[in-house]
């Protein structure tokens, strides 16, 4: 085990999940504010209120703290590939690389700079021009997750592709089907749904903070506004999470039929079952014995798979077999504990902030103001809840699909595949993988408290932190946003 | 034309944007170490570039993205076998980047001056490695039969890479100079257009060497012309520049860099990474690219995005086209209500 731990591939994957998981913490914010910061823009536009104005401005310098760090992070994504998977890198390039090149020049220009002219742009821009900038914002961060997730749905369920023996590689036949691939289709507003619920809540909690505490930098008016920010949100989460549930149910029929080994392994099923069962919880090491006593929803399994409580579901065991006498023999199940506790909390804590807006909501109602200081450390420690299913729903989705880097597709062609271990860089020493790991590592850990801190600091000062008072009536001294 | 050529073509194109926008970007965020004289004259020159650094960033992005989609093979030897390099390079823009976002959104002196260092390590370092790996991927560098890269961090340290890097250092140094002499007002100015006349003889030294020592050793009979470019460029910068006319002092260094992408492309085609191990192994632009689909797809996509960004890209600059100074500090506007600045003339 302590051998294995220090191969080349075992730390080359630690890192692209320690990199990607950390990077997609920023993702998913910047996905969700960027709608809210635009409709609070809207908001000022239209009616002039200096609330909204400062409401925009508070919002705003939050989403550009957390969107620097989504920016920067993102950068190490386009190049790890290359850098320590350069075999995947070939393998895939023909087809992987496509989407990638896409989002740049569809959505990284079109959000960078566009976030520049909305930084800058307050008294430089017509106004309804300047209002656009953020909107087009919103537009290119939610496409750019689009060329993504059509990459990542390819690795989970590749089409529209051929294989090249000769080349040993994989050979794009239409781009028009890896971009309308039906994992991406779901995956897609799966992942934006998400994204709404983490902005809605990371909105809820600082709101609820904002109207329970009296802070100098915070005014009568701007607890006023905070008040239907609020509540907007909390809808923002309920939409989000009706979206979420919904293509997740969607999901889990296409997984059944596109990574069947994934969806065994979330379920703890061991055996090809008739009439299986939705298990909630285990009770055991699931780990080391897949067939532990669960609780279950019965025939919940086989409804999601077919809509049927009585169709039967492939067991692990099963699947096993099956995949060693078509691949060869090796171990073909994901681990099974990662695998199945990710699934349950990743719909665990997608449940509790979706509960959580919605008993907000109920505490709003008719002007009401919960006045308990319960409520807002509920709304603030429930920040945390959208960002761990994210994280969650992650682990699951890329731990589910191991061995594999690019899983067989059942119902085509199978010879497009390779094992994570197959796709590592030939010419990296586990030493450079080690050096790297730890520098992306340490880097991170600073990063986070540097941000977080920033966060914290200007979540206390308020809107008042935000706005550099008499400044702003002088057009040119805006373009000094820095 | 073949489209593998059209594709190197475009990555070509690519550098370029990069290196010549990010270039003066680099060089502005070295002089916030080397020109600014307190934090008024820092947080100038910081503005400066704040609403277009991000953009000028993405054409990185994008050259790594085109890279992979159209010669993966380049993509994956290039980016492993330089890993570590790589790795310092990226580190240096993410606390970079961090840094120019995250300098003003405290008021405290000790905060920002951490950022400022911040700053002018994560330019300098990109600004002199990016040399270093652009000038060894031409020199070429001991790759096997299988396409993987043999050598160690230190085979990239060889004379002709360092002096790669300290042209591409001291080149946007320079082009960062004339950018800050060309959006900025007041004394700022007048010591940034001092700073270029002095800086642009070492650049004219280095570069002169390296675009004769890259022509003497790799070049073909047309590459003079990009030699002869850059070496213009310079010159004619420096005349500008002592003229007064920032402008086309700017216009001069953008050229030099240009003409320095064109003559690396141009002294590497048809090869992408050519191998020291053996000439058998050299990654071409036939043996590493796409398929002719995946190219006519990418093709396509490129003809349609490319210009539409140039376009918005183009829009900004206008829109930020007017000149900044300590004047305009929102921090004195509070106290007492300041000029408006000089409106901008072109060229100027």
């Amino acid at each position: 085990m302590h051998t294995l731990a220090l191969q080349p591939v075992s730390i080359a994957r630690w890192q692209f999940g320690i990199t990607t998981v950390y990077h997609y913490l920023f993702v998913p914010l910047t996905l969700g504010l960027s709608w809210i910061v635009a409709v609070l823009h809207t908001a000022w536009y239209r009616t002039g209120d200096e609330r909204w104005r400062r409401q925009t401005k508070f919002w705003g310098k939050l989403f550009l703290i957390n969107f620097a760090m989504g920016v920067v992070t993102g950068i190490v994504q386009e190049f790890q590939f290359g850098m320590a998977w350069s075999a995947y890198s070939r393998f895939v390039g023909d087809v992987f690389g496509a989407p990638l090149a896409m989002e740049a020049l569809a959505a990284f220009f079109l959000e960078s700079t566009f976030l520049g002219l909305w930084i800058f742009g307050w008294d430089r821009l017509p106004k309804k021009v300047h209002l656009a900038t953020i909107w087009l914002v919103a537009f290119g961060t939610n496409l750019s997750a689009f060329f993504i997730l059509a990459a990542n749905s390819w690795m989970q369920h590749p089409v529209g592709v051929t294989y090249n023996p000769v080349k040993h590689r994989a050979e794009l036949t239409s781009i028009w089907k890896v971009l309308t691939n039906s994992t991406v289709l779901y995956a897609f507003p799966h992942t934006l749904t998400a994204a709404f619920m983490t902005a809605g809540m990371f909105v809820v909690g600082i709101a609820a903070w904002q109207i329970h505490k009296t802070r100098p930098g915070t005014t009568d008016d701007d607890r006023a506004a905070f008040r239907p920010v609020m509540r907007g949100a909390m809808v923002f989460v309920l939409v989000g999470g009706l979206g979420v549930a919904g293509t997740g149910h969607l999901q889990t029929r296409l997984m059944i039929k596109q990574q069947p080994m994934k969806m065994a392994a979330a379920e703890a099923l061991c055996t090809t079952t008739k009439g299986a069962g939705f298990s909630i919880l285990a009770f055991g090491d699931v780990g080391r014995e897949c067939s532990v006593r669960t609780l279950d929803i019965p025939g919940g399994l086989s409804f999601l798979a077919s809509d049927n409580f009585n169709s039967t579901v492939k067991g692990v065991h099963n699947l096993q077999a099956q995949y060693t006498a078509r691949y060869g023999p090796g171990n073909y199940r994901p681990n099974l504990a990662i695998t199945y506790w990710s699934f349950r909390f990743m719909i665990g804590f997608g449940l509790l902030a979706a509960a959580l807006a919605a008993w907000g909501l109920w505490l709003t109602r008719k002007g009401r103001t919960p006045t308990g200081r319960w409520f807002t450390r509920l709304a603030v420690w429930g920040i945390a809840t959208p960002f761990l299913a994210n994280t969650m729903g992650w682990i699951f989705t890329e731990m589910g699909r191991q061995p594999w880097i690019v899983a067989p597709n059942p119902t085509g062609l199978d010879a497009v595949r390779m094992f994570t271990a197959e796709g590592v860089s030939g010419s990296v020493s586990a030493l450079t993988l080690l050096i790297s790991v730890i520098v992306f590592t340490v880097l991170y850990g600073v990063l986070a408290v540097v941000e977080v801190g920033l966060l914290l600091r200007t979540v206390r000062n308020g809107p008042d932190g935000t706005i550099t008072a008499p400044a702003d009536e002088h057009g040119e001294r805006l373009s000094f946003a820095y | 034309m073949e489209l593998t050529t059209f594709w190197f073509l475009l990555i070509g194109v690519l550098w370029t944007g990069y290196l010549f926008l990010e270039g003066f970007d680099f060089g502005v965020g070295m002089l916030v170490g080397l020109l600014a004289r307190d934090d008024g004259e820092r947080r100038v020159l910081i503005n400066t570039i704040g609403p277009v650094w991000d953009g000028n960033e993405v054409w990185l992005l994008t050259a790594g993205g085109a890279t992979f989609a159209a010669f993966p093979n380049w993509y994956a030897t290039l980016f492993s076998g330089f890993y570590l390099a790589l790795l310092v390079i990226l580190v240096a823009l993410i606390i970079r980047g961090v840094a120019f976002e995250y300098r003003g959104k405290r008021d405290d002196p000790t905060w920002r001056a951490r950022w400022d260092v911040v700053i002018v390590v994560g330019s300098t370092i990109p600004a002199l490695l990016w040399g270093v790996a652009l000038s060894n991927i031409v020199r070429g560098v001991p790759i096997n039969a299988a396409g993987n890269y043999t050598g160690t961090f230190f085979t990239l340290l060889n004379p002709y890479a360092l002096l790669g890097g300290l042209v591409t250092l001291t080149l946007f140094l320079l082009h960062g100079l004339h950018f800050v002499a060309l959006k900025t007002t007041g004394d700022i100015r007048e010591r940034a257009r001092a700073m270029a006349e002095k800086v642009v003889l070492l650049v004219i030294v280095l570069g002169a060497t390296f675009l004769l020592w890259t022509q003497f050793a790799y070049g073909k009979g047309w590459t003079w012309v990009p030699v002869a470019l850059g070496a213009g460029g310079l010159i004619f910068a420096a005349l500008m520049n002592r003229s007064g006319r920032e402008g086309l002092a700017f216009i001069g260094t953008g050229i030099t860099v240009a003409a320095a992408v064109v003559l690396l492309f141009g002294c590497l085609y048809p090869n992408v990474m050519p191998s020291t191990t053996s000439a058998a192994f050299n990654l071409t632009i036939h043996n590493a690219s796409s398929t002719p689909y995946t190219l006519r797809v990418m093709t396509w996509v490129a003809l349609i995005f490319t210009p539409i960004v140039l376009c918005y890209q183009a829009w900004t600059y206008w829109v930020f086209r007017k000149r900044i100074g300590t004047d305009n500090l929102p921090a004195v506007a509070a106290t007492a209500p300041a000029p408006l600045p000089e409106p901008a003339t072109a060229g100027s």
